[in-house]
């Protein structure tokens, strides 16, 4: 489904990515952990074009986005394509604060996919349902928590039948309580079977929930397999003793 | 009080003033209704990712707003018209030079607007697969309308009484009329009943602005 070899990436004399490579397969849970500032968010941001990478090669669903071996960057017609194929939720939910609920997960199913009225309205009644916010579609995302703006957030994601969704550290801005409201959506959504790639500090989570885990540092993957393999090296011992219990 | 005891001076002198206010306020709607929707044409280039159509744009407004506003209309009214040897109607040359100057002034408070819309907001519209376009006039700009509203209120303000800076190329308009009629007659009263329109009006643009601001109250952020 999403394949990155090699990716490079550098703020001025900060490698923030040194070579990266990163495989989710259809149906795959990948959660990366790691250290801030090791990177992870950065290649996240890279995979759907809200960061351009300086080198390396990425494919989403068989369409290229950059290879920079063979012309760089995609065009513009293909990089929507690409765009279109991934759902991103953010760590600060980013909702459109002028729109309401149903709003904010019906406008890009009208202005993009050109759905029709109705049908943007239904789908997004569908995912607000899923999301346990279907009450709310007529309020403002100020009227609401935390959680549940990252759940609207996700619903809006969901709205666009995207074939992978990437959550970049999804909980950060949430306390415990607000976490594992969201937490549960998310892990109902990988019983469900779908692509997901996860940025997460949330270790019991990637635990339970990922298929694979891939440990980042230094802008560079330290290591990557099952949770029990991932969680078994010594490195990533250290690190996540050092995190918060949940 | 050489007016206000003798009613038919007085009503001669209103009847005046209120011929004067039509030039007042010809000047200051023609003003707005071209300067707010130029101010963001000049905004969006002034933002522009190409040197070639911001540079021009940031030098216009460091002109527009770096020297007086009554000399930019004596350059459109009296120096255009030797370069080009055909003069502008003078409501013309004194709009035209309005217009170019409050475009400016709101070009800069656009851009701020622009700027104070947290990047997330642009970030999310590209990742649900909006067009650059499509995100700033769905996504950016209502929640830039938010933020320019008293900014913008105050300029609007300002401009009614900038229209008073018109008489220096000769333009008959609400404060030339009273000046006119008070050193006709030796009283300043002329000149306070003027002041009290000018006041009346900004109270009229004041109330409007809090209503549109109130309007926009039903969310925050």
């Amino acid at each position: 489904m999403l394949q990155a070899e090699n990716i490079t990436k550098r703020y001025a004399d900060n490698k923030v990515l040194r070579g990266v490579s990163l495989r989710v397969d259809r149906g795959e849970v990948v959660a990366v952990i790691g250290p801030s500032g090791s990177g992870k968010s950065t290649l996240l941001r890279c995979l759907i074009d809200l960061e351009r990478v300086d080198g390396g090669r990425i494919m989403v669903g068989g369409e290229t986005l950059v290879d920079s071996q063979a012309g760089g960057y995609a065009g513009k017609a293909a990089l929507r394509r690409v765009i279109l194929k991934m759902g991103f939720v953010f760590q600060s939910f980013n909702l459109f604060p002028h729109l309401t609920v149903l709003r904010n997960v019906t406008e890009a199913q009208e202005r993009v996919l050109k759905r029709s009225k109705r049908e943007a309205r239904e789908r997004a009644m569908e995912v607000l349902d899923k999301v346990g916010l279907s009450d709310k579609a007529s309020e403002y995302p100020y009227m609401l928590s935390g959680g549940q703006q990252q759940r609207v957030a996700i619903a809006r994601a969901l709205a666009m039948d995207p074939q992978m969704l990437c959550f970049d550290e999804p909980t950060s801005a949430l306390d415990p309580l607000l976490t594992m409201e969201v937490l549960r959506v998310i892990k109902g959504l990988a019983e469900e079977d779908r692509t997901m790639l996860v940025v997460t500090h949330e270790m019991a989570f990637a635990r339970e929930v990922a298929d694979r885990v891939v440990f980042m540092k230094e802008g560079t993957v330290r290591c990557e397999g099952t949770p029990e393999e991932v969680f078994d090296h010594p490195e990533v011992r250290a690190f996540s003793s050092q995190a918060p219990k949940p | 009080m050489k007016y206000f005891n003798n009613p038919d001076r007085l009503v001669s002198l209103l009847w005046q003033l209120w011929q004067g206010l039509g030039v007042t306020m010809s000047l200051f709607g023609f003003t707005l209704l071209f300067s707010l929707p130029l101010g963001l044409a000049l905004a969006l280039l002034r933002m522009s990712r190409h040197k070639a159509l911001r540079l021009p744009v940031q030098l216009f407004i460091l002109v527009m707003r770096g020297t007086p506003l009554i000399l930019q209309v004596f350059t459109v009214y009296f120096v255009l018209p030797m370069i080009f040897g055909a003069a502008f109607e003078r409501l013309t040359a004194v709009v035209i030079a309005f217009v170019m100057n409050y475009a400016a002034y709101f070009a800069e408070i656009y851009r701020g607007g622009v700027q104070a819309v947290p990047v997330g907001q642009r970030e999310a519209a590209h990742v649900l697969g909006f067009a650059r376009s499509q995100a700033f006039m769905r996504i950016i700009l209502p929640q830039v309308i938010k933020r320019i509203v008293l900014p913008v209120s105050n300029e609007v303000i300002t401009l009614v009484k900038d229209t008073a800076l018109v008489t220096a190329v000769g333009m008959v308009e609400l404060y030339r009329v009273a000046r006119n009629a008070a050193s006709t007659v030796g009283s300043l009263e002329p000149l306070f009943i003027a002041g009290a329109v000018y006041l009346l009006i900004n109270a009229v643009v004041s109330f409007l602005f809090n209503r549109v601001n109130r309007y926009f109250s039903y969310y925050q952020g």
